[in-house]
């Protein structure tokens, strides 16, 4: 049976991992510094984290650069399937990110502004490679509307048209991250989440919101989510990777358990 | 030495990586002039089969490959590069594999299934394989694929998964053999399947690792 995936989330401020409090602090300062990405990647390795996701919050030139050494140095040591986003805008970028060791690509704003780059991307690499990510705010019971640029922008768009759409277009899995959990800890927005994942034919990410150990199981379970992304509850200790399996499998859901070849 | 074939498949870095920490002596081929000074060839795989395909006969390999695996010399072929080990893809039609393996490879269809297959999934090792010595009972492995293989000799099928349907999660015949999953992305037990791999031919490794 397929597992479900707990994948922990890097933020990689300049070649270091830092976390908001909220959407939009980033560029304001209200940013917090948890560590060194490789050492943090390697934690989460050895906890039996199912993949990993590093996000380049600064998205400059200079920030994709540091990027491609993180992944680089992770790829080395780290054998688990890496995504990395943010500041990806062509099929070049996406091209450079694998070449360093990711396996997807993470796109958001760019896949906005130019929806033919999720098609371009998956014909050249496969659906496989390409992740689309996707800002949800609730702004009226029953809709929730797509943001780009980090949360900042509102576009207009209902989340799970947009959904739909960039898994047409050739998207392989959707993230979907629900800026009015993010960095609350309060829970993942187990409603859209679900709409989101019976209307598209790929694997849905549950992203923002985790709290405790029962969030995760909830966007499993009542959210229809193929997978849980967190950052904090990993980051500050909170919780080990082990921890959040082992409840889950409490609740029957299937988890990859820890395991050790001996050849 | 073992040859990484180079055809311009994304997953070629996280392969050479894996293998090299297993102790692997890994040469990247871009072409076949080297491959004759080979003990072992890993062909890896991400993507379509027909471009798999394409670009194989592009850069020269494809009448290798096909020697190489007819002598039955070791060979490991990982995701789409174990696809086109068999006669064809529903992917691609009318674009014939090597047809080392009878059968096609064919789309999952089950209603309600999410498609491609992402994560991690049990495998069922039908049969004792050099490639399985040392893993846990049921080992966990990593996927990530929209098609996968209708295996037609049931004794080439050492390792099975269910994802909406029950197919070949590995086939081998002699010393060459395929994997769908990714062993290179599946951690412990992945790298140790690379380890077995490579143990089948000792001169593939350093001889430090090799003992």
């Amino acid at each position: 049976m397929l597992t479900k995936r707990v994948i922990p989330c890097l933020d990689v401020h300049d070649g270091k991992v830092t976390r908001g409090v909220q959407f939009g602090r980033a560029e304001d300062g209200g940013l917090r510094n948890v560590g060194d990405p490789v050492e943090l990647a390697l934690r989460y390795n050895q906890q039996g984290a199912d993949e990993m996701v590093f996000f380049d919050i600064t998205a400059s030139a200079h920030g994709r650069a540091s990027m491609v050494d993180v992944i680089e140095r992770t790829a080395a040591q780290c054998f688990m399937p890496l995504t990395v986003g943010g500041g990806i805008r062509s099929v070049e970028d996406m091209r450079t990110m694998l070449q360093a060791g990711a396996d997807k690509i993470s796109i958001n704003s760019s896949a906005l502004t130019h929806p033919e780059l999720i098609t371009a991307g998956a014909e050249r690499f496969g659906s496989q490679c390409i992740v689309v990510s996707i800002d949800a705010k609730r702004t009226r019971p029953g809709f929730w509307e797509v943001h780009s640029h980090g949360g900042r922008k509102a576009t207009g768009l209902d989340a799970v048209e947009w959904a739909v759409r960039a898994y047409h277009l050739g998207a392989g899995e959707i993230v979907l991250n629900s800026i009015d959990a993010d960095g609350t800890k309060a829970g993942y927005d187990c409603v859209v989440t679900r709409l989101v994942s019976e209307s598209v034919g790929v694997p849905v990410v549950a992203s923002g919101g985790a709290g405790n150990l029962d969030h995760m199981a909830e966007v499993l379970l009542e959210g229809k989510a193929d997978a849980v992304l967190a950052a904090s509850v990993f980051h500050y200790g909170q919780y080990t990777v082990a921890q959040v399996k082992a409840h889950l499998a409490t609740k029957g859901i299937p988890v990859r358990p820890e395991q050790l070849a001996h050849p | 030495m073992i040859a990484l074939i180079d055809y311009g498949s994304g997953n070629l870095r996280s392969v050479y990586n894996a293998l090299c920490v297993q102790g692997g002596e890994v040469e990247i081929l871009s072409s076949p002039a080297h491959l004759e000074r080979a003990d072992a060839v890993v062909l890896p795989g991400v993507g379509a089969f027909g471009d798999c395909v394409s670009q194989i006969r592009e850069r020269g390999f494809w009448d290798p490959l096909m020697d190489w695996i007819a002598n039955d010399r070791p060979f490991l072929g990982i995701c789409v590069g174990y696809q086109v080990l068999f006669e064809g893809s529903e992917e691609a039609p009318g674009i014939a594999g090597m047809g080392f393996f009878k059968g096609q490879v064919r789309k999952f269809k089950t209603p309600g299934l999410k498609v491609p297959q992402i994560g991690w999934n049990r495998l069922d090792l039908s049969q004792a394989h050099a490639l399985w010595e040392g893993l846990p009972a049921d080992p966990y492995v990593y996927f990530v694929h929209s098609f996968y293989p209708e295996a037609l000799e049931p004794k080439e099928v050492t390792a099975r998964c269910h994802y909406g349907e029950i197919f070949a999660a590995a086939a081998a015949r002699g010393r060459v053999s395929g994997v769908q999953f990714h062993p290179e992305k599946s951690q412990s037990v992945g790298l140790g399947i690379l380890r077995n791999f490579m143990r089948q031919t000792p001169s593939s490794m350093s001889t430090l690792a090799a003992g």
